[in-house]
């Protein structure tokens, strides 16, 4: 039983990797490698290296040291809602 | 379908037409429980596990593991809908109703929404009608098992009648307030309330 839950609860959680095409869309640029800073710990890393929760209502990424909330994203139709109130930055380049 | 020598056998789900009616718009029904989660499902031990009514209470309460399984609980059997879309008919649940922890805590008049607040970070709003008379409960069951961590146990909330985003798994207690703070999802555009039948979705909906 502990084992299952530990696998299912491991293949629920994906790296910031499964969300550079929903980032894509939103910044216009490949995000996955672009550096952030989790605003609860302090850890630096790419996108890439989040932990990401895609299956449920929106996107959450986590920083894989502490497991804080770094960015939602909710897609609500034509709207997009964007919280990165977790990161310090996120690095844009185009 | 239904007739004496049809089977409608082990996994199959019987699929009649007065079900038409129990499916809420834009949803499809579904034999399996899918797991959704917005972060890790964190691993509580029974010996530290707590559950508290604070806030508009003129006496806050928590019970322990063993005072909450010594509360007065039901069965209950309920449709759930998920935002997703996917709709489970006839989840057989145990726990305890949502009435009878408030009549412990004696909740404040003022008091008109709850946060429900989980073990991790989430949380979610409700108006305190949505709660009363036997609409809403804690479960520790389903199916006549103990309720598994993915799908939220030790204990988690279950309001049949909303979207299943407001029945926070891993709950961990509820903060009465007189206005109403936004949640995890209702924050980034998900609706306030999140009714099925009206497909109250997303704000604006």
């Amino acid at each position: 039983m502990e084992d299952q839950d530990g696998d299912l609860n491991r293949a629920l959680m994906l790296d910031g990797n499964a969300a550079g095409g929903m980032l894509y869309d939103i910044f216009t640029a490949e995000m996955t490698g672009a550096p952030t800073e989790c605003a609860s710990c302090g850890r630096s890393g790419e996108v890439g290296s989040l932990l990401a929760f895609v299956q449920a209502p929106g996107l959450v990424l986590r920083c894989p040291a502490c497991e804080s909330t770094m960015v939602r994203i909710v897609r609500a139709g034509d709207v997009t809602y964007l919280d990165a109130r977790g990161a310090v930055y996120l690095r844009i380049e185009r | 379908m239904g007739e004496g020598f049809v089977s409608r056998g082990f996994f199959g789900r019987r699929r009649q037409p007065e079900q038409a009616g129990r499916i809420p718009p834009g949803q499809y029904l579904v034999d399996d429980w899918p797991v959704l989660s917005a972060g890790p499902t964190p691993r509580i031990r029974l010996d530290q596990w707590r559950f508290a009514i604070e806030g508009l209470v003129r006496q806050p309460v928590s019970w322990t593991w063993d005072e909450f399984l010594k509360l007065p609980s039901k069965t209950y059997v309920v449709d759930i809908s998920c935002v997703t879309k996917w709709t489970k008919l006839d989840m057989k649940w145990q726990g305890v109703s949502v009435d009878t922890l408030f009549q412990a805590a004696s909740i404040d008049p003022r008091a008109a929404f709850i946060t429900a607040y989980s073990y991790g970070d989430y949380t979610t709003n409700l108006p305190i009608p949505d709660l009363i008379n036997d609409q809403a409960f804690i479960a520790y069951q389903e199916d006549e098992k103990p309720l598994t961590p993915e799908h939220g146990g030790p204990a988690r909330l279950v309001v049949p009648h909303l979207y299943f985003w407001k029945s926070a798994k891993w709950i961990q207690g509820f903060r009465l307030e007189e206005r109403e703070r936004l949640g995890f999802w209702e924050t980034l555009g998900y609706h306030r309330r999140g009714d099925p039948w009206k497909e109250e979705r997303y704000s604006g909906d």
